[in-house]
């Protein structure tokens, strides 16, 4: 054959074998995408188990990450999470306001204060409640409202059994009294604090929260003659029970005069229920990832001994062991990068609608997701084919090309 | 120097004796064929000259190189170097055009070269059928693809297993006139073959029988073409 046009200059070497470079890299592509062409439908049903395998990996994982966020909403039905009291019996509105700076972003659905002081109704003792009536409801979802929530000052809203005891109807009006301990400089006990309100809404949760009536904080601070006092403040916020237990750390350690806590009953049991849903996605992936690369080597092992003439041939021509090994994994690899892709796609559309029917919100994509995706499909698919790949350097070309 | 030289190979198997102390010389340029009933070691000869098996005795010589103690990575070496073969069922890849064909022999060499591909076609008259799969092409023009990719790496030897046996008689005429080209420009052959019309078309004819060189004939009326009796 004629060498005549083969370069001897160095820059002309290195333009041949740049050439030669993409050459073999153009042969190499044209001969693993042909082959999988050709033998679409079997390829069509290992890169269809490799799909559905990076499918339920990337939709459960996207569960995996996304579960803490949409059951930390659910379990916010349940009420507060987090428990503010002060170190020495009751605490202010500053250092309630120094607790929620330390929650760094994190969403707080409802921070409610509460302050407890004894009154009258009738003569009778009640314990009311002045609170942030918006942000009471926001923390206690599970509340059911008869009406409407106090919005100004001189409302009221009753509990269910002091409203049945009192015989209090919602849109009536009642007459609060309180009577302060403390007397004056001659002697004399001051006179009771009277304040006429109207009912607006009557509580009903089946616990200890109908025994009360809650006021405005103002109205409270109105009747009893005393300001900025919290007892306890309630907070719900939307996060894990690792996160709350740093967040309930960070306050402890910051400030000397509030004490956080967190509601175990809610934390406890959200915590229970994360870890054995993520225990059940992990479990359900490692099974899928196993019938994927059971599923995958089966097909691979069949277009092995499907090639073996072709692979005796290839050898025979002169392709190494190492040829073989890289034409057949470039075919896995292929088949696992598409699979992967696909998989991402449909991982998400999974996820989206796992979420929406179980959790009734969206998730949202997350990008990283889709390489690591592809790069485990690829990891799976190549370990699949490691044996097959085996077998395939096994071949003899002799005994082959003599179809024996 | 001669460019191969079997000496005493014996290649056992068990009781049988595929080879039984065979030697022989071919030098270089030469067209040789080798003859024999089946079972005779046709097969075991062609695939220790063809770097695909190795005697269980004796000594081969390839180029002055012993090739009889070689681990497999070497002889895959010496096989990709030296030798093209051309097979009776053509084996080529379905799905690979009769030029990349052509390509693969190179791509496992060196480098692919389609231009040199397509030279390589053009020279066994299929420069016209480059683009078709193997599917679309008769049994000669596979074997003339065939011819083709054992010709693009300029081997030492063309060893040719049957190359006839799958054509018909106009086919089986394109190739041996194919051959006969070769061997003017200067290429060694080893044609194995059952058919007595392209063995004595040879310069030489060696006859096995059950594993032993029983015969040795020197076609001295060499001409390279062949003529059928009528």
């Amino acid at each position: 054959m004629d060498n005549s046009n083969i370069k001897s200059s160095p820059a002309a070497a290195q333009d041949t074998k740049k050439s030669g470079g993409s050459a073999r890299t153009k042969m190499f592509l044209r001969m693993i995408t042909a082959s999988l062409i050709i033998r679409r439908s079997r390829m069509l049903a290992a890169l269809m188990s490799i799909a559905i395998g990076a499918t339920i990996l990337s939709g459960l994982v996207t569960i995996y990450y996304d579960v803490p966020r949409q059951m930390g909403a659910q379990f916010r039905s349940y009420g507060a999470n987090m428990i503010l009291t002060g170190a020495d019996g009751a605490f202010t509105q500053e250092d309630m306001d120094f607790a929620l700076s330390q929650l760094g972003s994190a969403e707080v659905v409802g921070a409610a204060p509460y302050r407890y002081d004894n009154v009258r109704i009738n003569e009778s003792p009640v314990v009311a409640a002045g609170t942030d009536m918006q942000q009471a409801s926001a923390a206690s979802p599970y509340w059911s409202i008869e009406g409407e929530l106090p919005a100004s000052s001189g409302q009221i809203m009753v509990g269910a059994k002091i409203a049945d005891s009192f015989r209090l109807k919602e849109g009536g009006y009642v007459t609060v009294t309180y009577t302060p301990e403390l007397e004056t400089e001659d002697g004399e006990v001051t006179a009771d604090e009277l304040m006429d309100f109207e009912i607006t809404a009557i509580l009903q949760t089946g616990g200890s929260e109908e025994n009360y009536v809650y006021m405005s904080t103002e109205d409270i601070e109105a009747l009893t003659g005393e300001t900025d006092r919290i007892d306890v403040a309630e907070l719900s916020i939307s996060a894990g029970s690792g996160e709350l237990s740093g967040f309930a750390d960070k306050i402890n350690s910051g400030s000397d005069a509030v004490s956080a806590r967190l509601v175990k009953r809610v934390t406890a049991s959200e915590t229970t229920v994360l870890t054995k849903l993520q225990a059940l996605v992990l479990l359900v992936t490692i099974v899928v990832l196993a019938l994927t690369m059971i599923c995958v080597a089966t097909t691979m092992t069949a277009v092995v001994a499907e090639r073996r003439r072709e692979i005796g041939l290839r050898k025979a021509i002169g392709a190494s062991d190492q040829s073989i090994i890289k034409e057949f994994m470039g075919e896995s690899i292929l088949l696992g990068l598409l699979g992967g892709i696909l998989g991402s796609v449909l991982g998400f559309v999974f996820a989206q609608e796992v979420s929406v029917r179980v959790f009734s919100s969206s998730i949202s994509f997350r990008p990283l997701l889709v390489p690591i995706t592809v790069l485990v499909s690829i990891a799976v698919t190549g370990l699949s084919s490691l044996f097959p790949i085996k077998s395939a350097t096994e071949v003899d070309p002799a005994l082959v090309l003599k179809g024996e | 120097m001669s460019l191969l030289e079997l000496k005493n190979v014996y290649k056992i198997y068990g009781q049988l004796h595929a080879l039984d102390n065979v030697s022989m010389k071919v030098e270089k340029g030469e067209w040789v064929s080798i003859m024999g009933p089946s079972g005779s070691g046709k097969s075991t000869m062609m695939n220790i000259i063809g770097c695909m098996d190795k005697p269980s005795q004796g000594e081969v010589l390839l180029d002055g190189e012993d090739i009889s103690k070689k681990d497999a990575k070497s002889l895959t070496t010496i096989r990709r170097d030296k030798i093209g073969l051309i097979f009776q069922q053509f084996h080529l890849v379905n799905y690979l055009t009769a030029v990349e064909n052509v390509m693969l022999a190179q791509y496992y060499h060196s480098l692919p070269d389609e231009k040199e591909a397509m030279e390589a076609l053009e020279r066994v008259g299929l420069a016209d059928r480059a683009k078709h799969l193997p599917s679309q092409l008769s049994g000669g023009e596979q074997q003339r693809v065939c011819v083709a990719r054992a010709l693009i790496n300029h081997p030492e030897i063309i060893l040719a297993d049957e190359p006839t046996g799958n054509l018909d008689e106009a086919n089986e005429k394109i190739v041996v006139d194919l051959f006969h080209k070769l061997h003017n420009e200067g290429t060694t052959l080893i044609v194995v073959t059952h058919d007595p019309e392209v063995a004595q078309v040879a310069q030489r004819m060696v006859v096995l029988r059950s594993g032993k060189l029983s015969k040795e004939v020197v076609n001295e009326h060499f001409t390279g073409e062949i003529s059928y009796a009528d």
